[in-house]
């Protein structure tokens, strides 16, 4: 079911297709269903789209199309995405070696779990997360899923530095950090593999709306993905979400 | 030798076109000037495709020496340039050879300017852009400001030198004062704030503070109150968004915008306006006026109008020496606000008194006053200290 989408001026060169006010799959799938419909049929004028969590920003030329006749276009595509097809979300394998010098609060997550080191690592990567959007920095994950009984509170005092490619929960979410940056967040692994490398012809490994499974590595796997990549072999994988139908 | 030599970088000098567009939905900011009427008047003056990269200078201490024959042009805020040592004139072209010396004095109006060298500054596009991006260390030249002794590269010029002689875009120029107004268009988040918040926003004058940079703009004056939370799911942002977290004071974003964010935002300053405010520095004082999306649209399309109708003259062959029948009318667009159950005075700010009144060009012709203001800015958590032409009638 897709609800009364809420058409919200951000500014003479940008609009807000708002879907709903909560962080869930169901209206997340609006987002990317309106985003999927304009990439297929595109509205002349449209120069990007955005999406988020709840909401679709759409940047526009308004030299080419006014807000008014844009909302318009938009407005006679809405039935149509009561039956799109979407195409399955795609899930990215991320290798990911926990704990020790590459997770050092993996400890204190699972003392705040309550349980071993073990558990947190079996759980963390068992579930396929949901890429609600890419932000913050270019190629950050925002996602959604995590089991909220490895939760934990963000450090303190966030570090000054946190090296990209470390994997670190935050209260109820898990992240993998796209660039080198400060950050509270706890670390609990790290993973070779680059979410984004700006001078690549694909910049960018992964897109919203589609998914994450993070998969526990040893060290000597480590070094020999490390390798792989260095010599320019991909070595993570991607697949088709099967659970999904494919239909919102 | 080709090309040119920095010899002082300045405060913050980068390399800049027209932006990074198509990667927001992975986080990438679109970057670019942050003047673009200055830009694009700086690239139609030396005969450039308007999407050319430019130098973006800030403030003051730039200063680079050409090693080859070329023709320059500097636009945006009036930093004092000056070729070996003597003054030059700004949206103008300048001819320059091996060693001269192009450098800034001092801050007179505006905050940034740029200079575009005929053929455009040639560095690697990084996603389809120029750009440099700071935060993320990549576009312009290898991903960061640029340094004392950088050589920068020169595209391949477009036009015979000859034909660049003596074209000036000066009876084009943008005012920039430092008392600014600025149109906005409500939105998307503006049921956020209480009646009063909104108001208050509209009657108040903001102050911009140290706290800015290509990012955002932190303000600072009269609270604005949230109905109830001040945080919202994160959505879009686009340059020119107002957001205002928890404690009430505005941030204005800029061309280095994060593409989403979590504050609710009252409102968006209109594209027409962005030039004046890209040249806001900390100390000069901003109004707000409400204004709609289709008045937005329409100041816009004349603007827009305006700039096709100057490259389209240069492009002619004609040299503009000659004004154009209509002399811009930036701030003919704005009517004087009547402020509605405007009880209480806004906060005494310094810049009070000059902000109150609508900002004419005769204002800002008026002879500068002697003295400097001297204040700190911080960038990439260096402090530098800026002495600033007083324009200000205490």
């Amino acid at each position: 079911m897709v609800g009364k989408i809420d058409y919200k001026s951000a500014g003479d060169h940008a609009l807000v297709a708002e879907f709903g006010n909560e962080i869930s799959k169901a209206i997340n799938d609006q987002v990317r269903g309106l985003s999927y419909l304009l990439e297929n049929e595109p509205v002349k004028g449209i120069v990007e789209t955005v999406p988020t969590y709840r909401s679709l920003m759409i940047h526009y030329n308004p030299l080419i199309i006014d807000q008014m006749s844009l909302i318009a276009e938009l407005k006679k595509r809405e039935e149509k995405l009561e039956n799109l097809e979407l195409p399955p979300p795609m899930v990215t394998e991320i290798p990911t070696l926990y704990g020790g010098e590459y997770g050092p609060d993996l400890e204190d997550v699972a003392n705040h779990a309550g349980m071993t080191e073990g558990e947190v690592i079996k759980i963390h990567s068992s579930g396929e997360y949901l890429i609600y959007m890419l932000g913050f920095t270019p190629g950050f994950p925002y996602l959604g899923g995590m089991d909220s009984r490895i939760a934990a509170p963000r450090l303190k005092n966030p570090r000054r530095r946190i090296d990209k490619g470390s994997v670190g929960i935050a209260d109820k979410q898990t992240g993998i950090y796209s660039l080198d940056s400060p950050g509270g967040w706890k670390l609990i692994g790290w993973t070779p593999v680059s979410l984004f490398e700006p001078g690549a012809e694909k910049p960018f490994l992964l897109k919203a709306g589609d998914y994450i499974k993070f998969r526990p590595i040893n060290q000597d796997e480590y070094e020999k993905i490390r390798q792989a990549i260095e010599a320019g072999r991909n070595k993570w994988k991607t697949y088709p979400k099967k659970t999904e139908k494919g239909s919102m | 030798m080709s090309g040119l030599k920095i010899i002082k970088s300045g405060l913050l000098s980068t390399i800049q076109d027209g932006g990074r567009l198509g990667y927001q939905q992975y986080g990438v900011p679109v970057s670019g000037v942050m003047d673009f009427y200055a830009y694009r008047l700086a690239n139609y003056l030396v005969g450039n495709a308007e999407e050319d990269a430019v130098i973006e200078v800030t403030m003051m201490g730039f200063a680079a020496e050409f090693l080859q024959d070329t023709v320059i042009a500097v636009t945006g805020g009036d930093l004092t340039p000056t070729l070996n040592g003597r003054p030059i004139g700004m949206w103008e072209t300048v001819f320059v050879v091996p060693g001269d010396k192009l450098a800034f004095q001092r801050v007179k109006t505006g905050c940034r300017c740029y200079v575009a060298i005929a053929g455009g500054i040639a560095v690697p596009k990084v996603m389809g852009s120029r750009s440099t991006y700071l935060r993320g260390g990549f576009g312009g030249h290898e991903g960061r400001a640029l340094r004392n002794g950088d050589e920068l590269k020169i595209g391949k010029r477009k036009n015979k030198i000859e034909m660049l002689r003596d074209r000036s875009l000066a009876d084009q120029a943008m005012e920039y004062p430092s008392a600014i107004i600025l149109r906005v268009v409500p939105g998307p988040q503006e049921e956020a704030f209480t009646n009063e918040g909104i108001r208050d926003f509209y009657s108040g004058v903001y102050k911009v503070t140290m706290d800015s940079d290509r990012m955002g703009f932190r303000l600072e004056g009269k609270k604005i109150t949230h109905r109830n939370k001040s945080e919202i799911i994160s959505d879009g942002v686009a340059m020119g968004a107002i957001q205002v977290p928890g404690q009430g004071q505005p941030i204005l974003m800029m061309a280095d915008t994060q593409t989403s964010g979590g504050y609710p935002k009252i409102g968006n300053v209109v594209t027409s306006d962005l030039p004046k405010l890209a040249q806001a520095k900390p100390g000069d004082t901003l109004r707000f006026q409400k204004i709609t999306v289709e008045e937005a649209e329409e100041a816009f399309g004349r603007m827009e109008k305006k700039l096709n109708q100057m490259k389209k003259t240069l492009s002619n062959g004609k040299n503009m020496l000659n004004p154009m029948e209509e002399k811009p009318d930036w701030n003919g667009d704005v009517k004087e606000e009547k402020p509605v159950n405007h009880k209480k005075e806004p906060p005494k700010l310094k810049e009070d008194l000059s902000s109150r009144e609508k900002p004419t060009p005769e204002k800002n012709k008026v002879p500068l006053k002697p003295g400097q203001r001297k204040f700190i800015v911080r960038i990439n958590e260096k402090e530098y200290t800026v002495l600033l032409e007083n324009r200000e009638k205490e």
